[in-house]
Order: structure tokens, then C-alpha cells, then sequence
């Protein structure tokens, strides 16, 4: 899974990571067995429809699931088990060394303190110092992560700003003391597409800052695209493809990862059918035999429904993908694997 | 909140075998759905269920009514009738006792609990249906005509309720159903402010815009779309007004302005047996833990109502 | 901030009087001020009746009486009571402190209660604590205030046995005559406030309990305590500074919308423990068809409530900036 390049050190590791919650049905199984890396400095998407396990993965990271979740296997900081540690433990890490951007910045802030208050706050949990010094330190990030007029900002309630200022104000908390990783849980999904490039640009500010490794996450591919070194795609708690972002998308070895470029609309080659994968995400709370996907998979075969393929090398070591057709998939576009006769058709812009 | 996938989605997985296939593979049998379908009916009935109290509560109240009713029709002694025994203690005979005049208690209590259900019912029906009404107009129409009807309901809502039931109370008699208008005269109002939240976030949606658009009326869209929506806030809300509006009953029979002899209430019951606590205690216990009986099931069925129409959050298996 | 003060204490004045009229016309309608009179066996003389009819003002209209009344209300003059010896105002004067006292410990009690259990039972969520608590508040929340009121007095009465000695009072609100120091009198009056507090506060936190559980969890559900948590701030900080501070907001207004409930419970409650306050006056009140008495009974209940509302608006806007500038 993870190469182990003696140029930068892997600062976090996850290994056979499994959680599920008991409900009234049954236990749900969201995250079955996951495994990675990550290096300083590194960039890692990871992709996935909504469900499919990548923010409940990133939460065990950060031991903040809810109680009666059952959470199993190792999450390992600089060879530190934080899988159980105790909440004392846990606090060191949090916020210091490992932080965590969530999705909705409408809901992120508490209402009742000032901006200032809030990132001081984030200081102050880690380093022993004045209210004066933990100020003047939240000024200097919210300038960073470019909020206007950042003193006057400080005294500012999260109400009086718009959902980027509050997503980029979320940033500053995050990297305020220089964390070794950044977890950033689909940090643009609710904000316009304008304001999005402005808070890719602030993340990357923040990465750059800080030379963290960054786990992004998301469930739009343009987001990874510009932005990862290396890329995860998950379906139904599992990991079906892993690799650089150049393997994953140009040379995808598995028929989800190939549905899910060719679902992207790509403005510079028009003409192109869009494919929609049919079916839907199955129920991960009594999952069949096999591989989750073969439901939907134009390429199954007897194989898929009787035995989950696990991950393995494809076109090189570093890039692994779960499947037993991945051979089929050599030299196919999306439009040779999926149906694309009753789908969208892109057009270029010169029309409309 | 981390997105945890919940099994109870009514989809069904089967195989599909897409379009056009450049497979060369065999499709795969059909695959049985993992979970069943359920309406919405169902789903309410089901986590009502769950709330182990509400049943319970709910249990508890049709025992008592069956009781009141059927059991006093049945029971040899009559409400309000004389016995030669006055001032017993609980026996077979008497199964709570007698006062001093020898009337038999179990009788009385019965009688006091059909008041108390009476009075519940009529409360209930009354204030729901002007609160409603009440409320969706002031909540649809809003401007002028909502902050009109608002404050009406806030003035009702200023005064202390024991006190203007009270007063009403003194000047209408103690007829039971006197009693009841006068209750459901002034709870109407908290019905009110319930429906006109529920109307005032559903206004705006669309498928009111969508009756509007099809020519309904004002009234046809409050009646067949905005009141049948807030009905799940309303009952919930109602249940727990009888609740209440039993008990402000017993204590305003308690006071002397209730109900009145020669009717009885549990409130009554209570306020003539208070000096008799230490010597005659069966007069004093048995009327109170019959209101507490009744009050209690139904702030249970309000309870398990609230968690089967609106479930804020799914209950882990412990 | 001041704005926002003046402008909704403006808004009251018109509820104010609006109120005025309605609890005039109620009060006026709903009794026969000469009902008693007239039922006195033997009857009394004509000149007798028309002296009290001219008295309480009974052949003057209706509007004319309500003007008369609300001009005299600016003098102190609450008008004439069936008690021809009977100053209002004076006497609903020495009530209200009585009542006062009562209302003020027993919501306080019944506040720091129903926060503690509120809290409690939120973060145990699901366990033993957490359905005993809620068993609890539903017991209270149906149980009859003057029969619980009842018990408690046995059981003080019960106390004093045990104890040998009267610590604990059942009856009145002070020891009539009583001669003593200062901190004397206090203990005195704190014995005699015990029961009447246990029995107003058990009813009230109940409700309260529960609303502050719910609104605990769902603040503790939220996304802002989830990324304080993440900030690696220990359990206990998050959760009063970003838990308890937040969640105990929707808590003032509660309060407030229940404080003509607790009055309510107060005239049950002096009844029961034959207090000299407010309560008992009403009752006297309404059973003498006392009209100009109860009149002023519902007018200074009807303004404490409105007052009380209006500083709870005003700590809301202290407590959530988000409504400072609405």
C-alpha cells in the first residue's frame, strides 16, 4: 500500500481500519478493512459517493465517532496507537498534530464567541500563552488564509461572515499549530463553485505553510484532480483503487473509478457522452457475497458475485486496484465500458 | 454528523445488466432485497412500539377507562349512594374504603375518573380545533392579521390560567362540561402558537406554491395542505395539553371552583380527605394516585408519539 | 443594545394597556360584587343596597368605570373593595412580597435543578442515570401540585418528630408575632419557605429538566462542538464552554413562558400551606365576587409577567449575538 520511499516519512498510518454501528436493522458496516499512508508534505484524495465510508474513516482518525461505534484495527501517528488511547492521549494529538476542516462552515463555529475567540482558542489548548499573544497570532492566520481587514475580523461572531470567510476561518483553526497532517472533510461540498477555488487556494496555503501531509476528501473529482498526489477511491467501506493521480486517472483500473471519470463533463473535448453508472451504492448493512460493485458492473462476471477481490498491483507496485476484470480495462475508455446511448451529450461552449 | 449509512432505506438492490455489453461475462442471478418496505404508517407504528413507557401508558389508560366506565356500571355500589359503613377501611367489600358518610369510594374514585376523561376529550378536541384554526390563519396570512391574532393569544397566555379558570369557574357553576369550556377557553391558546410555527416554516414550500398555482383558495390550501402537515406537531402537543388540562382541573376542583357537589372530581376527593390523612389515609391516596395514573399514560403516549412521528435521532443498540 | 432595550420596552406599554381592559372587562363580567349582599337573610334595607351600589360605582357605565379605575391606578388607587375597610393597594402590597419570596427561591431551585439533571442526563444519555432521571420528571410532571404539597406537609410534620424540635413549619409563611434578631427572623421565615419551595420547584424543574436535556443533545450533537473537540480542548471544557453556554440559551425563554404557570402553582401551593399571599387574596377575591380586588390581582400579575418576559428578551440578546441587532 504504501511505498516505503526513505525520502519523507510516513506521519500517518492506518492499517486494516474497520468500523460499524449497531442499528435497529443490524450492524452497518460503513469503513471494512481500510489501509494507508500518508507522507509530509503529500497530498492524498480520497474519492467516494456520499456513504461510501470517507469521512467516518477520517473521524476514527481523529477519535470522534460516537460511542456505540465499534471501531477495530490501527491508526498509527509517528508509531503512535491512537486506535483506543485515551481521551487525555487523544488531546495532545488533536488540533496539534492532526486537524480536521469539516464540510459545513455554516455550523462549524459556535455562534456565541468571536472569530478572535475561536482560533485564540485553538492556540491556547496547546501552548502556554497570554490572551494578548494568542491574539496577535489569530490575527496573523486569518491574514494568511486572506480574510480582509483580519484585526477588525477578530471581533467578529461567525454570523456577520459568509460561508467562505467562516470555511476559510476553519482553515486558520486548523493549521494554527502547525499540524503534521490536515484532514479536510469535503471542505468545499457546501459552498458555491466560485468561492470553492478560493478555499482550494487557502488549503494549499495552508499546506504549504505548515508542510503538512493533507487528506482530502471528496466526492467531486475536479477537486482532486488539480490538487492530489496520489488518489483513493472507496465504495461501500472498502478501497477499490489506489495509486498516483496520474495512474487513477489515466490509466484507472477499476470499472467504479472508470465510471466516475467518465461521469465528469470535461469542457476541453466536446462531444464526449456522458455515462451514468445505473443502479445505486448497495445497503453496506447486510452486504451480499463478493464484490460490492458487481451490481452495477457492466463487466461481471461469475467470479465477482462469489469471492470480494482484494487489492493488488496493476500497471505498476504503487498502484493497486480491487478487481478481477482489471485486465479487461486496459486501453478502455469510459464509453467502451459503460452504456453511454441515453446519456448526456457534452457540449461545446461555443453554443447556447 | 459522519454520514452512517442506515439499513432502512426502502430500495431494493437487483442485478442489472447495463445496455449494451461489452462483457463477455454471465449475468449474475437475481439477488433477494436486503431490507423490507415499509410505509409510513408502518414506521410510526413500529418506533411507537419501541417506547416500551408508551405502550405501557397506553396499556395503562384503556385499563382505566374500561374501568371508569364498564367496571362502575358493573360495581354493586353507585356513585354518590349512602352505605350503612361509614368511614371503613379498604376490604373486599370496599375495595378503597368509605367516608363518613359511607359513601364507597371505589365508586367515587370511578366517577372522578370519568370526569377526568371527559374533561380530557372535550379540552382536547375544543382547544385543538380552535388553537388550530387559530393558529394556521394567523401563521398563513401573517403581516396585520398575524400580529392581531398573536397578541390575542399572548394576552390569554399572560394571565395566570388558574386564576382567570378560577374566576370563570365561580361565575359558570360545577358542571363537568362547563368546566371543560372554560379549560379549552383559555388552552386554545397554546395550540395556537404550535400551529402557527409549523404553517409559518411550511408556507414557503413549495408545494403550497404549487396549490396556489393550480388556483386553490386560502382556505383549501390551509385546510388540505398546511393543517394535515402540522397535524404530527399537533398531536404531540395536544397530548400533552390534556395532560395538563387534567390536572388543572383537579386543581381547581381542589380549590372549589371546579367541579362541584353533587358531582365529584379526584381533585374534590382530595380536598375533602386532606385533614383526614393520619386517620382515614385510603381517602387521600386513591383519588391522588388515580390522577397520577391517568396523567402519567398519557405524558407517556405523548412521549412515545413524539419519538415515533419525529425520531430527532436514531437510538444505538446498546 | 439600548436600541433594541427601549424599543421593546415602547412595545410593551400598548400590551400593557390592552391588558388593562380585557382583565377590567373579565373581573367585571364575571362577578356580582352585590350577589352576597343581596343573599343575606334577612335582606338588608334598600338604602343599604343603594349606598354599595353607589360605592362600588355599579350604576356608572362600563367605560366610565374602566376610565375611572385606570386614571385611579396612577395614584395608587385600585378601588373600592367589597371590604369597605379594605385598601387594595396596600394590602395586594404586603401579599406580593410574600409571594414574591416564594416565587423567586422556588424558580431559582427548580433552575439550578432541572440544568444539573438537564445536563446530566444528556451527556449519560441512554444509561440508568439518564431513564431514572427522565422516570422521575414525568412522576413529577403528572402529579397533582396540592396532593404532592399535601404529603410533603405530613412528612415535615414527620421531621419535626424524628428531630424533636419544629425546624421545619407547615403552616403560614412566618411565625405571627415573632420576636427575635435579624438572623433569627431569617431562619425563621427559611422554615417556614422549605416545603412551599420543594413543592413549587419539583413541578417546574420537571418540564425544564427535559427541554434542557434535549436542547444538551442537540448541542452536543453539533458540528461546533464536534470541531472544538477537534481542536483537542479536554471533554470537560467543551462541554461548558461550547456546550452548556449555548445549550442553556433556549433555557431563558422557557422560563419566562412559564412564569404565569408558576404562579399558577403558587396560589395552589399558599392554599395548601395557608400562606397569606397573593394566592390566598384571588381566592378571597373570587369567592366574594370582590370585583375591583380581583381586577387588580390579574393587572399586577399580568404586568410582573410582561416584565419578566421583557428581561428575558433582553438577557437573550446578552446571551446569543445573533439577535443583538435584529
Amino acid at each position: 500500500m504504501t511505498g516505503n520511499s526513505p525520502a519523507s516519512e510516513v506521519v500517518l498510518e492506518v492499517a486494516d481500519l474497520t468500523v460499524g454501528f449497531p442499528s435497529d436493522d443490524g450492524l452497518v458496516q460503513a469503513v471494512r478493512g481500510v489501509s494507508y499512508g500518508v507522507r509530509r508534505g503529500e497530498v492524498l484524495g480520497i474519492v467516494g459517493e456520499s456513504g461510501a465510508g470517507k469521512s467516518v474513516t477520517s473521524l476514527a482518525v481523529m477519535g470522534l465517532l460516537p460511542r456505540s461505534a465499534q471501531v477495530s484495527g490501527s491508526v498509527r501517528f509517528r508509531g503512535r496507537q491512537l486506535l483506543g488511547a485515551a481521551d487525555a492521549e487523544l488531546n495532545t494529538v488533536r488540533g496539534r498534530n492532526i486537524s480536521m476542516i469539516f464540510q459545513d462552515p455554516m455550523t462549524s463555529l459556535n455562534p456565541v464567541y468571536s472569530i478572535g475567540f475561536q482560533v485564540a482558542e485553538a492556540i491556547r489548548a496547546h501552548h502556554s500563552v497570554s490572551k494578548a499573544a494568542a491574539r496577535n497570532r489569530a490575527a496573523e492566520l486569518l491574514e494568511l488564509v486572506h480574510i480582509p481587514n483580519p484585526r477588525q475580523r477578530l471581533d467578529s461572531y461567525p454570523h456577520e461572515l459568509s460561508g467562505g470567510m467562516r470555511q476559510r476561518v476553519v482553515i486558520a483553526i486548523a493549521m494554527a499549530n502547525d499540524p503534521d497532517v490536515i484532514i479536510a472533510d469535503e471542505p468545499t461540498t457546501a459552498l458555491d463553485v466560485t468561492v470553492q477555488a478560493q478555499i482550494m487556494e487557502s488549503l494549499q496555503t495552508a499546506q504549504q505553510q505548515t508542510g503538512a501531509a493533507m487528506v482530502l476528501i471528496t466526492h467531486d473529482l475536479g477537486v482532486i484532480a488539480g490538487q492530489a498526489d496520489r488518489v483513493l477511491v472507496m465504495y461501500a467501506g472498502k478501497l477499490v483503487e489506489v495509486g498516483t493521480a496520474e495512474d487513477v486517472f489515466y490509466t484507472p483500473r477499476m470499472p467504479y473509478t472508470v465510471g466516475l471519470l467518465g461521469s465528469v463533463p470535461q469542457l476541453d473535448r466536446p462531444g464526449t457522452r456522458l455515462i451514468s453508472i445505473p443502479g445505486a451504492p448497495p445497503s453496506v448493512l447486510h452486504l451480499p457475497a463478493g464484490c460490492p460493485f458487481a451490481p452495477r458492473c457492466p463487466l461481471v462476471v461469475a467470479r465477482c458475485t462469489e469471492k470480494e477481490p482484494v487489492l493488488e498491483p496493476t500497471t505498476g507496485p504503487e498502484h493497486l486496484a480491487a478487481c478481477h476484470r482489471s485486465a479487461a480495462l486496459v486501453g478502455a475508455a469510459p464509453g467502451d465500458v459503460f452504456d453511454a446511448s441515453a446519456s448526456a451529450v457534452v457540449e461545446s461552449g461555443r453554443d447556447a | 454528523m459522519p454520514e452512517t449509512p442506515s439499513g432502512a432505506s426502502t430500495a431494493t438492490t437487483t442485478a442489472a445488466a447495463p445496455g449494451v455489453p461489452t462483457s463477455t461475462g454471465v449475468p449474475p442471478p437475481e439477488r433477494k432485497p436486503t431490507v423490507v418496505e415499509r410505509s409510513q404508517f408502518q414506521l410510526v407504528l413500529r418506533r411507537f412500539r419501541q417506547h416500551r413507557l408508551a405502550v405501557a401508558g397506553l396499556v395503562v389508560l384503556i385499563l382505566l377507562v374500561l374501568l371508569a366506565y364498564v367496571g362502575s356500571a358493573v360495581w354493586k355500589y353507585k356513585f354518590g349512594a349512602f352505605t350503612p359503613d361509614e368511614s371503613a377501611p379498604p376490604s373486599f367489600e370496599h375495595p378503597f374504603g368509605t367516608d363518613s358518610t359511607g359513601k364507597d369510594q371505589f365508586a367515587q374514585v370511578l366517577r372522578g375518573t370519568q370526569i377526568s376523561l371527559q374533561i380530557a376529550v372535550l379540552v382536547a378536541f375544543f382547544s385543538t380545533l380552535v388553537g388550530t384554526v387559530w393558529g394556521a390563519v394567523a401563521g398563513y396570512f401573517g403581516g396585520l392579521t398575524d400580529t392581531i391574532m398573536m397578541r390575542v393569544t399572548d394576552l390569554v397566555l399572560t394571565l395566570p390560567l388558574i386564576a382567570v379558570a378560577a374566576l370563570l369557574g365561580h361565575s359558570v357553576g360545577g358542571t363537568w362540561w362547563l368546566i371543560s369550556l372554560v379549560i379549552a377557553g383559555l388552552y386554545w391558546a397554546y395550540v395556537s402558537r404550535v400551529a402557527r410555527g409549523v404553517v409559518l416554516s411550511l408556507r414557503e414550500k413549495e408545494f403550497v406554491e404549487a396549490a396556489r398555482a393550480l388556483g386553490a383558495s386560502d382556505a383549501r390550501i390551509i385546510a388540505r395542505h398546511l393543517v394535515p402537515n402540522a397535524l404530527d406537531a399537533i398531536i404531540v402537543n395536544a397530548t400533552v395539553l390534556v395532560a395538563v388540562a387534567i390536572l388543572l382541573e383537579t386543581a381547581l376542583s381542589y380549590l372549589g371552583f371546579g367541579v362541584t357537589v353533587p358531582d365529584t372530581s379526584l381533585g374534590l376527593l382530595v380536598s375533602e380527605s386532606q385533614t383526614a390523612l393520619t386517620t382515614r389515609p385510603w381517602l387521600f391516596y386513591f383519588p391522588g394516585l388515580f390522577i397520577i395514573l391517568i396523567a402519567l399514560s398519557i405524558n407517556f403516549i405523548g412521549d412515545g408519539l413524539r419519538d415515533a412521528l419525529d425520531p430527532r435521532q436514531p437510538r444505538a443498540r446498546q | 443594545m439600548l436600541a433594541f432595550a427601549t424599543r421593546r420596552i415602547v412595545g410593551s406599554i400598548p400590551v400593557l394597556l390592552v391588558s388593562s381592559f380585557v382583565v377590567f372587562l373579565l373581573a367585571s363580567l364575571a362577578g356580582n360584587p352585590l350577589g352576597p349582599l343581596l343573599a343575606r337573610n334577612p335582606p338588608p334595607p334598600p338604602q343599604t343596597i343603594a349606598a354599595e351600589t353607589a360605592r362600588l360605582r355599579l350604576d356608572d357605565p362600563l367605560l366610565s368605570r374602566y376610565w375611572q379605575w385606570l386614571t385611579g391606578l396612577f395614584h395608587g388607587d385600585f378601588g373600592p373593595s367589597v371590604i369597605s375597610t379594605l385598601d387594595i393597594g396596600t394590602e395586594l402590597g404586603a401579599r406580593f412580597l410574600v409571594t414574591l419570596r416564594l416565587i423567586a427561591v422556588a424558580m431559582l431551585v427548580a433552575l439550578v435543578l432541572a440544568v444539573v439533571v438537564g445536563v446530566v442526563s444528556a451527556v449519560k444519555q441512554y444509561s440508568i442515570t439518564d431513564y431514572s432521571a427522565t422516570f422521575l420528571g414525568f412522576l413529577f410532571l403528572s402529579m397533582p401540585s396540592f396532593w404532592l404539597a399535601i404529603l410533603l406537609k405530613q412528612a415535615g410534620i414527620g421531621f419535626n418528630l424524628a428531630l424533636g424540635d419544629q425546624v421545619i413549619f407547615t403552616i403560614g409563611e412566618a411565625t405571627p408575632n415573632f420576636q427575635g434578631s435579624f438572623w433569627e427572623r431569617i431562619g425563621d421565615v427559611a422554615g417556614h419557605l422549605v416545603l412551599p419551595t420543594i413543592s413549587l420547584a419539583l413541578i417546574s424543574y420537571a418540564a425544564w429538566s427535559r427541554y434542557q436535556r434535549s436542547s444538551m443533545l442537540e448541542v452536543l450533537n453539533s458540528d461546533y462542538v464536534r470541531l472544538a473537540r477537534a481542536k483537542g480542548l479536554s471533554r470537560t471544557t467543551v462541554l461548558v464552554r461550547h456546550g452548556l453556554r449555548t445549550a442553556l440559551i433556549p433555557l431563558t425563554t422557557v422560563t419566562a413562558l412559564d412564569l404565569a404557570a408558576i404562579i399558577s402553582g403558587a396560589v395552589v401551593t399558599e392554599q395548601v400551606f395557608q400562606w397569606r399571599g397573593m394566592g390566598d387574596f384571588l381566592l378571597n377575591a373570587i369567592r366574594t365576587d370582590d370585583v375591583y380586588a380581583t381586577m387588580a390581582w390579574l393587572l399586577v400579575t399580568a404586568t410582573v409577567v410582561i416584565g419578566f418576559n421583557l428581561l428575558a428578551d433582553l438577557l437573550y440578546a446578552v446571551l446569543d449575538p445573533r439577535i443583538r441587532y435584529a
